[in-house]
């Protein structure tokens, strides 16, 4: 009974992403979007709370949203998955639900 | 789940005047309880600010939809969780919200509380245990 999260709003301007990771439970999967994508670069102050997950949770980043932001993929934290938008619906279609923090 | 229906939380994660969302997620509460479903309302983060005491916007120029959410229990809207930790964070208590009632048809009309308080990790199995969870 897994959910597929995701955050859209950049986690330098709101809490959005910290409050979706302190409520993300062992299986799901948290998906960058949009401004979303800036929070799955490596060396932020995000690290620790990315850490404490433990691996229990998935980490990935819509490609395309990357791209256009002009984050190479190598910059990403470790672990962080990318999916382009056919990976997006195939995230949607293999979780129970879909919870967005806007 | 039973004859279709289905377990819909309707999340606030932001404060009631700065942005519309708060009062569109009330006007779709509202709306969707006509539908006859399980309906929760769970309130987080900023979203707490929302069911606060003593609202007050007539200088403001916005309607006052606080006393709202006392209405939510004639539509059978009687399960409003809310955020321990949200409320910790902004220096409030259970005390500093609203009270928001409901009279239980099951238990003679006996008038009962709509807010649960309930720990952040209690608001991920509330979350955990949707069908249907709809974001403001």
């Amino acid at each position: 009974m897994a959910t597929l999260h995701t955050v859209n709003k950049s986690p330098f301007a709101t809490q959005s992403l910290l409050s979706c990771l302190g409520h993300a439970k062992a299986g799901d999967t948290v998906l960058l979007i949009e401004d979303g994508v800036y929070g799955a670069a490596g060396g932020t102050g995000l690290a620790d709370a990315v850490a404490g997950l433990g691996g229990a949770v998935t980490l990935a980043v819509l490609a395309p949203d990357l791209k256009a932001r002009g984050i190479d993929e190598g910059r990403l934290m470790d672990g962080v998955k990318t999916v382009d938008y056919a990976g997006f619906v195939d995230l949607a279609a293999s979780h129970d639900r879909t919870q967005a923090w806007l | 789940m039973e004859d279709g229906v289905k377990k819909f939380l309707y999340v606030n994660r932001k404060a009631p005047y700065g942005t519309i969302y708060a009062l569109e997620a009330l006007e779709v509460v509202l709306i969707g309880a006509a539908f006859d479903q399980d309906v929760s309302l769970a309130f987080l983060d900023d979203g707490v600010f929302q069911l606060t005491k003593g609202q007050d916007t007539k200088e403001i120029g916005v309607k006052n939809f606080s006393p709202t959410f006392r209405a939510l229990g004639d539509y059978e809207v009687t399960k409003l969780y809310v955020e321990k930790e949200s409320l910790d964070e902004r220096g409030l208590t259970a005390d500093d919200l609203q009270d928001i009632t409901y009279e239980d048809e099951d238990d003679d009309w006996a008038e009962k509380p709509s807010i649960l308080i309930v720990s952040r990790s209690e608001m991920a199995d509330v979350m955990a245990g949707q069908d249907v969870i709809l974001s403001f």
